[in-house]
């Protein structure tokens, strides 16, 4: 029987819950990586490895690996870094993907970073040089608090040659030949401000694959839907107590279902009206539904972050969010009822899931 | 010889590494690489690419506070500080 691993990347280290595929009892373990805030973690499903995004404010950012679901861990920032002479900076490492041993790094200032040897060490792909925007994003000034710059790295299904990559506050960028050209992928997106370029100044928060051809993302403004991987966008807002939130999931088995936790967009960020809200569409984004069933539904002012909410691959999808006050909320039967599976750890960067053998 | 005292946020970041460190170098900038010799990354985890000092990293030596450049002399001491911070 498979177990279900769901990782979870914390201001204070990593942490694992564990439990089969029924999905109702959990084991928690942690927490790893001696406490690092980590950005995010994930796992690669053909080599088994753990990989967290961990950024020390004494001991510089560095991915940390696990090679046995999290019993032993060892660390390396080989190569990551930026040339003295340009100017930049890695202040953080902010996202991942892992597949085939192969490990991609997004950082701040705005770069990839690429290891072809399961995380020993690590060399610079791309910092999208040229692209609409680049000239302005690596000035710190145009930064907000807490940038992460390359907020997001998302593989393709097949090709390994093809991905995404999110810069925070500018939109997101394709690349299909492992980094060496980029193209703006934001058409049809809306924005409330004044941008300096056309194809980019979008403030991206998520992006998730639902099949070959469609795509869904959680923008600072509105949830959006493209039909042709992200060359074109439909803005699928309506019917949703407010249009800003961070995380988002696509099921894996149904292009039309989708899974959001709008917030209120001020500063706050949390739940609207303290009630603890997955919201569902089963449409494409035509009409949306709360999912509430055992969810807290009193005071319960909950925030959750980009990377903060994931699905697995059952036939019937688990979901799981995790908060930036701690909890995790799992569900085993597609969001139709939930449970707390973690009740007190540090506040929550990441959740990721994979299925084991 | 210098003897290189380490913070204990380092030393679970690399087997075997101890606490006190005795190592032949003549600046602070050496006995780092020296570490780094011996416990591969260390380097790392105290300095960025340019190399320098990272900001939180405090470096004293005989205390007083001191640079990768600072030179020791036998017998001196070097504090590896983790600045206090955060929560």
């Amino acid at each position: 029987m498979p177990n279900t691993v769901v990782i979870v990347g914390t201001r204070k280290g990593a942490f694992l819950l564990e439990s089969d595929a029924d999905r109702r009892d959990w084991k928690l373990r942690g927490p790893y990586c001696e406490g690092w805030p980590v950005y995010h973690a994930v796992h690669d499903p053909v080599t088994g490895n753990i990989y967290a995004a961990a950024a020390s404010e004494w001991h510089g950012s560095a991915i940390w690996r696990s090679k046995d679901l999290g019993e032993a861990w060892t660390l390396s920032s080989e190569g990551i870094g930026y040339d003295e002479s340009s100017g930049r900076k890695v202040s953080k490492v902010s996202s991942l993907a892992a597949r085939n041993g192969r490990v991609l790094v997004g950082v701040e200032a705005p770069g990839i970073f690429e290891s072809t040897d399961e995380g020993e060490t690590f060399s610079l792909l791309s910092t999208l040089a040229g692209q609409p925007g680049s000239e302005a994003w690596d000035d710190p000034a145009n930064q907000p608090p807490g940038h992460l710059g390359i907020s997001a790295l998302m593989l393709d299904k097949d090709d390994d040659s093809r991905f995404w990559a999110i810069v925070q506050g500018v939109g997101v960028f394709e690349t299909a030949d492992d980094g060496a050209t980029w193209t703006p992928r934001n058409r049809g997106l809306r924005s409330d401000w004044p941008r300096p370029h056309e194809e980019v100044g979008f403030c991206v928060h998520r992006l998730v694959r639902a099949d070959d051809t469609r795509m869904y993302q959680q923008n600072h403004v509105g949830m959006h839907r493209s039909d042709d991987l992200g060359h074109t966008w439909t803005e699928i807002t309506e019917g949703l107590p407010t249009e800003f939130g961070f995380a988002a999931a696509a099921h894996p088995h149904d292009r039309d279902t989708f899974y959001v936790v709008p917030l209120d967009p001020g500063h706050g960020r949390t739940m609207p009206e303290g009630k603890a809200t997955v919201w569902q569409t089963r449409d494409a984004g035509s009409s949306w539904r709360p999912l509430r069933k055992g969810l807290p539904q009193e005071d319960a002012y909950l925030g959750v972050l980009r990377s903060g909410m994931a699905i697995d691959g059952y036939d019937t999808p688990g979901l799981y969010f995790g908060t930036s006050t701690g909890q995790v909320f799992a569900s085993n039967d597609e969001g139709e009822s939930w449970s707390e599976i973690a009740s007190y750890l540090p506040p929550i960067s990441s959740v990721e899931v994979a299925i084991v053998e | 010889m210098a003897n290189v005292h380490l913070p204990g946020t380092l030393t679970p970041l690399f087997p075997g590494l101890p606490r006190h460190v005795d190592v032949e170098a003549d600046t602070v900038g050496a006995a780092i690489a020296e570490l780094e010799l011996r416990w591969p990354g260390l380097q790392d985890r105290l300095c960025d690419p340019g190399p320098n000092l990272r900001t939180h990293i405090h470096v004293y030596v005989d205390r007083d506070r001191a640079t990768l450049d600072t030179a020791l002399a036998p017998g001196s001491r070097m504090d590896v500080i983790a600045a206090i911070s955060g929560g």
